[in-house]
């Protein structure tokens, strides 16, 4: 069986590369080509951009592209809207907002954000707080949305709102797709501490959203959003890196260049190489196990240690750089991020948000205590209570 | 560098063996027999180590052709992690690991022919005698030396932290000589040699101090032939591999200690883990027992490379003697005063924990041989 969808996928491959030579094919013609043969997302169904087929073949066509001169470059550029919009749509959406939204979302020609964290919701992300009220077969919305990744160049936002402020908090929220292009929608560059702004703020007044926008049903936003989240962890989980690559790379390459051989500095970068390589090692072990069906505990701590270990090792290279590390090359600009000159400097400082973004340490902690561990839950005041009547601030 | 492509599923095979060590052990072996045995003179009962050796343990490295199961680090892991759990005394680790090994790595056709059977079937337990000083670990500077003497050998000197010397028959015992450092068998009972047992922080784990006065051996006592020199390492980095693996079992007991307490123990009228303070703690248990995991599989899969070896040994040497120690010290913590009684079984852990972080090289020691091996 799986040599006979192996086989369709090489076959559908050869004609793609046929028919749109990539040297002689702009990328978004080709891109509206490989949906069109279901080689955009192959285990979502035929007529989506897919073949209903095994995940794992992706990765096949995708280095077979690669290697024929085609770019990919569209799963980066749109990262959102592929990563995790996608599903949602296959998932959740009507035919018809299948039909319009996927494929001009593979081909970038409109890019998606995620409109999901607030001021007062980050963790308790199903408290939040940006209404949409009902007027005829529109939806009104009003509020504020932040950490939102390419906001400033998106054509749609993935938007839950609180359309019912009496229910039980998970219950009183609508899961809708935003024109991020119209009245009542303003895009802010957010600063971080590297001076630069990878995310925006969005804020709402008065925006308006046709009813045919939302997705599912009225009030079942959270399952919605867990879906968003159920395939942004496979987005980004589940990468096998090659040994003293990422952050420990930067420290390396630190200790290399200052010719020290101090015995305290070596045993410190010897440490975290260890902690960084024992951290890859249980990423593998976590692919292989995954891949046979029996995924364990080793697959649960991945972001947790990644965000401790990039933190240390990053704050060590400066260690390692001594007064150099006071420097900041550059200067803080106060513009959009320069992915091209990451000084260990800028490093350290955009190491900060590994252990609050996607998650907080603390909460991926206590997902491990719960599901992995079975230890029981903190008290919640927040239960069958209307969201209404829960304390905020 | 060269990394060979592994695999961490355990095939049928390997969970039968899990499964039978940890059926034995749970009968033959349980905590209460553990706490008999670590207060006993002995801290081992030779009967329980034939009943060891019948099982196929005390040769299970041993290749076939002299009467060993013929297993590799693979399989021996995963008996070593089920003793870890169960803070398992005696001297499978001298004798079937750290003797085997260097007897196996060294030794000449006739010699292996003339020591493993027996060691094998249980009727001989050795060990290696390998340190003098406290922290010499790296073997420089032996003040133990064998001089020739006629066809043979006499030796001379004072070998400290002999694991299980005085239940060995024979010793391997590490003596400086012409050329660098040569490995010698000798009788336990041969004239001259003396063997005091230490004490110790582990008493799940026996030491011995072994003094050699003008010990007469003849010229076969010599593994191999002659000077072992840089490639006694290797042995060492195999010991490293394997108790690694026991430190897992180890540390993974010590995480389930810690979590069941935490679910079953209330104050202030809920169970103790539904605080954060204590559920981050297990979940930080959790996420280094499975990086100690990772090392040790990744190093017992890789035993056969000598220069992934030489990256993997201390890796898992470091992280996993970190990790087990740091969760033994956990759980005392997380049992808060019950933690710190004799009649709790977690100082038999922190004592096991700390004392393997030593024996062959602490964590600073096994990292200063992972950058070696890096060109750190």
């Amino acid at each position: 069986m799986a040599d006979a969808d192996s086989e369709r996928v090489d076959s559908l491959v050869d004609e793609l590369l046929e028919t749109h030579p990539p040297a002689d094919t702009g990328n978004e013609k080709f891109w509206g080509a490989q949906y069109d043969l279901g080689l955009a997302w192959v285990w979502h169904p035929e007529g989506y951009g897919g073949l209903d087929l095994a995940r794992k073949h992706q990765s096949t066509i995708n280095r077979r592209l690669q290697e024929a001169g085609a770019s990919t470059e569209n799963r980066l550029d749109n990262i959102i809207g592929i990563g995790m919009g996608a599903g949602v749509l296959v998932t959740h959406g009507t035919e018809s907002q299948k039909q319009r939204w996927l494929r001009p979302m593979f081909t970038t020609e409109e890019i998606w954000c995620q409109l999901f964290s607030e001021p007062g919701a980050g963790s308790d992300l199903a408290g939040l707080a940006t209404r949409a009220v009902q007027d005829g077969d529109e939806w009104v919305v009003n509020g504020q949305k932040v950490w939102t990744t390419l906001a400033q160049v998106a054509k749609w936002g993935m938007l839950v709102a609180r359309t019912d402020p009496t229910a039980v908090k998970h219950q009183g929220l609508t899961y809708f797709i935003i024109d991020m292009e119209g009245p009542g929608v303003e895009v802010r560059p957010l600063y971080q501490i590297t001076g630069e702004a990878e995310f925006n703020e969005v804020f709402f007044e008065d925006a308006r959203v046709p009813d045919s926008n939302r997705i599912d049903e009225v009030g079942a936003g959270w399952r919605v959003s867990l879906t968003t989240l159920m395939n942004e962890r496979v987005a980004i989980g589940g990468t096998a890196t090659p040994r003293g690559s990422g952050a420990i790379a930067g420290a390396v390459q630190a200790w290399e260049k200052s010719g020290l051989d101090d015995p305290v500095l070596r045993d410190e970068l010897l440490r975290l190489w260890a902690e960084a390589e024992a951290s890859r090692l249980t990423n593998l072990r976590a692919i292989e196990m995954a891949s046979l069906g029996t995924p364990g505990p080793e697959g649960s701590t991945g972001k947790l240690d990644w965000a401790n270990l990039n933190k240390e090792i990053t704050s060590f290279t400066l260690d390692l750089l001594g007064l150099e590390g006071t420097l900041y090359p550059g200067g803080y600009q106060l513009k959009p991020p320069d992915y091209e000159s990451l000084t260990p400097q800028r490093a350290f400082l955009r190491s900060r948000a590994n252990s609050i973004e996607g998650g907080t340490s603390e909460i991926m902690m206590n997902i491990i205590g719960e599901r992995v561990l079975g230890l029981p839950g903190e008290p919640r005041v927040d239960k069958d209570v209307p969201w209404t009547e829960v304390p905020r601030g | 560098m060269a990394e060979t492509p592994v695999t961490y599923a355990e095939s049928d095979e390997l969970e039968l063996i899990r499964s039978t060590a940890r059926q034995f052990l749970t009968d033959r072996l349980s905590l209460e027999v553990v706490r008999e045995l670590m207060m006993s003179e002995d801290g081992f009962e030779r009967g329980l180590w034939k009943e060891i050796a019948n099982l196929g343990w005390a040769g299970l490295i041993i290749s076939e052709e002299h009467g060993g199961a013929g297993y590799g680090f693979t399989e021996l892991s995963v008996v070593l992690e089920e003793m870890g759990r169960l803070v398992t005394p005696g001297p499978f680790f001298a004798s079937s690991v750290l003797a085997t090994t260097a007897i196996q790595e060294f030794a000449t056709e006739e010699e292996k022919a003339d020591l493993l059977p027996g060691m094998a079937s249980g009727e001989t337990i050795a060990t290696l005698a390998l340190f003098e000083t406290p922290r010499g670990w790296d073997l420089a500077d032996l003040d133990c030396v064998a001089t020739r003497d006629g066809a043979g050998w006499s030796i001379d000197g004072m070998k400290r932290h002999v694991l299980d010397g005085h239940l060995a028959d024979k010793i391997v015992v590490a003596a400086a000589m012409d050329g660098g450092v040569g490995l010698f068998v000798v009788d336990s009972d041969a004239t001259g040699v003396t063997v005091d047992q230490s004490e110790v922080l582990d008493p799940t784990r026996r030491q011995a101090e072994v003094g050699l006065d003008s010990v007469r051996v003849e010229d076969a006592a010599l593994l191999g032939g002659g000077a072992v020199d840089g490639r006694l390492a290797t042995v060492l980095a195999l010991g490293t591999v394997a108790l690694a693996a026991e430190q897992v079992g180890g540390a993974q007991r010590c995480l389930e200690m810690s979590v069941e307490h935490a679910r079953t123990r209330y104050q202030f009228g809920r169970a103790i883990g539904s605080y954060q303070a204590i559920k981050h703690r297990c979940a930080e248990m959790l996420l280094k027992v499975e990086h100690a995991k990772s090392a040790a599989y990744h190093a017992a899969r890789t035993t056969g490379d000598d220069d992934e070896l030489a990256v993997a040994a201390p890796l898992a040497g470091s992280m996993c003697s970190e990790a087990y120690l740091w969760a033994a010290g956990e759980t005392i913590q997380i049992h808060g005063g019950i933690g710190f009684t004799w009649e709790h079984d977690a100082h038999l852990y922190l004592k096991r924990a700390k004392s393997s972080a030593l024996l062959l090289g602490d964590p600073r020691y096994q990292r200063s041989l992972l950058g070696d091996a890096l060109g750190l």
